[in-house]
C-alpha cells in the first residue's frame, strides 16, 4: 500500500476545494454550451440559403443541388470513440488510485497500467478530433461555411467550441501521460487525475446532446 | 478566517468524505455502462434511418428520451455522482436545470414549442 503523502486542501464543507471547483466549472459549462444549443435550435430551419443540415437544396442561381450535409455515419463514429475515450479515461483513474496493489495476472496488470489507458484516452480524443476535422473540411469543400446562413453560423460555433474543449483535454490528458512517464502517477495523483477525468467525461455528456440535437434529431 | 485545511496520509474515510471516492464501481461495472451506452447509440442511429419511425409523433421523444439516459449514465458512473458529495450534484444539476429552463423558454418565445390551442 502507497505510503506516499498526500496534500488536499479542505473547505468548511470538508470537501476538497479543487474538486468543489471542477463541478461548480463544469455547472458553469453547462450553461455555456446550453446557450450554445438553444441559438442552434432558435435558428434551426432559418436559414435563407442553403445547403441544409438534413434536406438537399437547389441553388436558384446555378441550379447546383447541394445535398443534405450532415454525415451520420462519420460523426456516429465519432460518437463511438468519445464513448470509448470515456471508458478508457475512468479506467486510467482506477489504474492510477490502485498503483501500488499487488497485480496477480496479466488482467489486473493490463487494468493497473495508467500509461496505457491514458494514452488511449488522448489516441480516442484524438480520433474524435479527426473527425471533426474530416467533417469540417467536407462541409466547406461542399459550400457550407460559417458565414453560409444561419444553419453554418450556429453549427460551426456550438461544434467549433466543443472541438476546442476536447482539445484543451487531449492537452491535459497528454501533459498527465507526460508526468507519468517522468516520475509516475501514484494514489496521491487521484485527486488531479479525477479533476482531469470530470471535464473530459463532461466533454463527453455535451457531445452526447449534440449528437441527437443537432445531428439526428429533424 | 481561513477555512482550508492541510492533511497528509489521509484515510479512506477521509478521502471518501472529500468526495474524492476510491471505492467506486470497477471494471466489471464500467464496461458494462460501455456496452448499454453502445447498444443505446446504435438504437438511436437506427430509428434515424427508419424513414416511417422519422415520420411518426414518437421519433422526438424516443431520440431525446435516448440521450438523456445517456446523459445520466455517464455521470452517475463514470462521473461517480451517484457515488459523490451532495453538493456536487446541486453544484451540477442547478446551472443545468436553469440552463434547460432557459433554453425552453427561448425555444416557446421563437415559436418553436406551442401550448397546445393551434397558432
Amino acid at each position: 500500500m502507497s505510503t506516499a503523502t498526500v496534500s488536499h486542501h479542505y473547505s468548511s464543507t470538508g470537501l476538497e476545494n479543487r474538486k468543489i471547483a471542477i463541478w461548480a466549472f463544469i455547472g458553469s459549462e453547462c450553461m455555456l454550451f446550453v446557450s450554445l444549443i438553444s441559438t442552434y435550435l432558435i435558428y434551426k430551419d432559418r436559414s435563407v440559403v442553403g445547403p441544409y443540415p438534413h434536406t438537399p437544396w437547389t441553388d436558384p442561381s446555378t441550379g447546383h443541388v447541394y445535398h443534405a450535409i450532415l454525415n451520420i455515419p462519420v460523426t456516429s463514429a465519432s460518437t463511438f470513440i468519445l464513448l470509448m475515450s470515456s471508458l478508457a479515461m475512468v479506467l486510467a483513474l482506477s489504474a492510477v488510485e490502485n498503483k501500488g496493489k499487488p497485480q496477480h495476472n496479466l488482467g489486473e496488470r493490463i487494468l493497473g497500467n495508467s500509461k496505457l489507458w491514458l494514452f488511449m484516452t488522448a489516441l480516442l480524443g484524438l480520433g474524435f478530433l479527426g473527425c471533426q476535422a474530416y467533417e469540417f473540411t467536407s462541409f466547406v469543400n461542399e459550400g457550407l461555411t460559417i458565414k453560409t446562413n444561419l444553419f453554418g453560423s450556429t453549427f460551426f460555433t456550438l461544434t467549433g467550441f466543443h472541438g476546442a474543449h476536447v482539445t484543451a483535454g487531449v492537452i491535459w490528458i497528454l501533459t498527465m501521460l507526460f508526468i507519468d512517464f517522468k516520475r509516475g502517477l501514484g494514489p496521491s495523483d487521484a485527486l488531479n487525475v479525477d479533476i482531469m477525468a470530470l471535464y473530459w467525461h463532461f466533454v463527453d455528456v455535451i457531445w452526447v446532446a449534440i449528437f441527437t440535437l443537432v445531428y439526428l434529431i429533424r | 478566517m481561513d477555512h482550508s485545511q492541510s492533511h497528509s496520509a489521509l484515510t479512506p474515510a477521509q478521502e471518501a468524505a472529500a468526495g474524492h471516492e476510491h471505492t467506486g464501481p470497477g471494471w466489471s461495472v464500467y464496461w458494462k455502462v460501455a456496452v448499454v451506452l453502445t447498444l443505446i447509440t446504435v438504437g438511436e442511429v437506427w430509428v434515424y434511418y427508419i424513414p416511417a419511425f422519422v415520420a411518426s409523433r414518437m421519433f422526438l421523444p424516443t431520440l431525446l428520451t435516448l440521450s438523456a439516459v445517456k446523459f445520466v449514465i455517464v455521470v452517475l458512473f463514470y462521473m461517480h455522482l451517484r457515488y459523490d458529495s451532495k453538493l456536487f450534484r446541486v453544484l451540477f444539476t442547478g446551472p443545468l436545470i436553469i440552463a434547460c429552463c432557459t433554453l425552453m423558454a427561448l425555444l416557446f418565445l421563437f415559436g418553436h414549442l406551442h401550448l397546445g390551442h393551434g397558432g
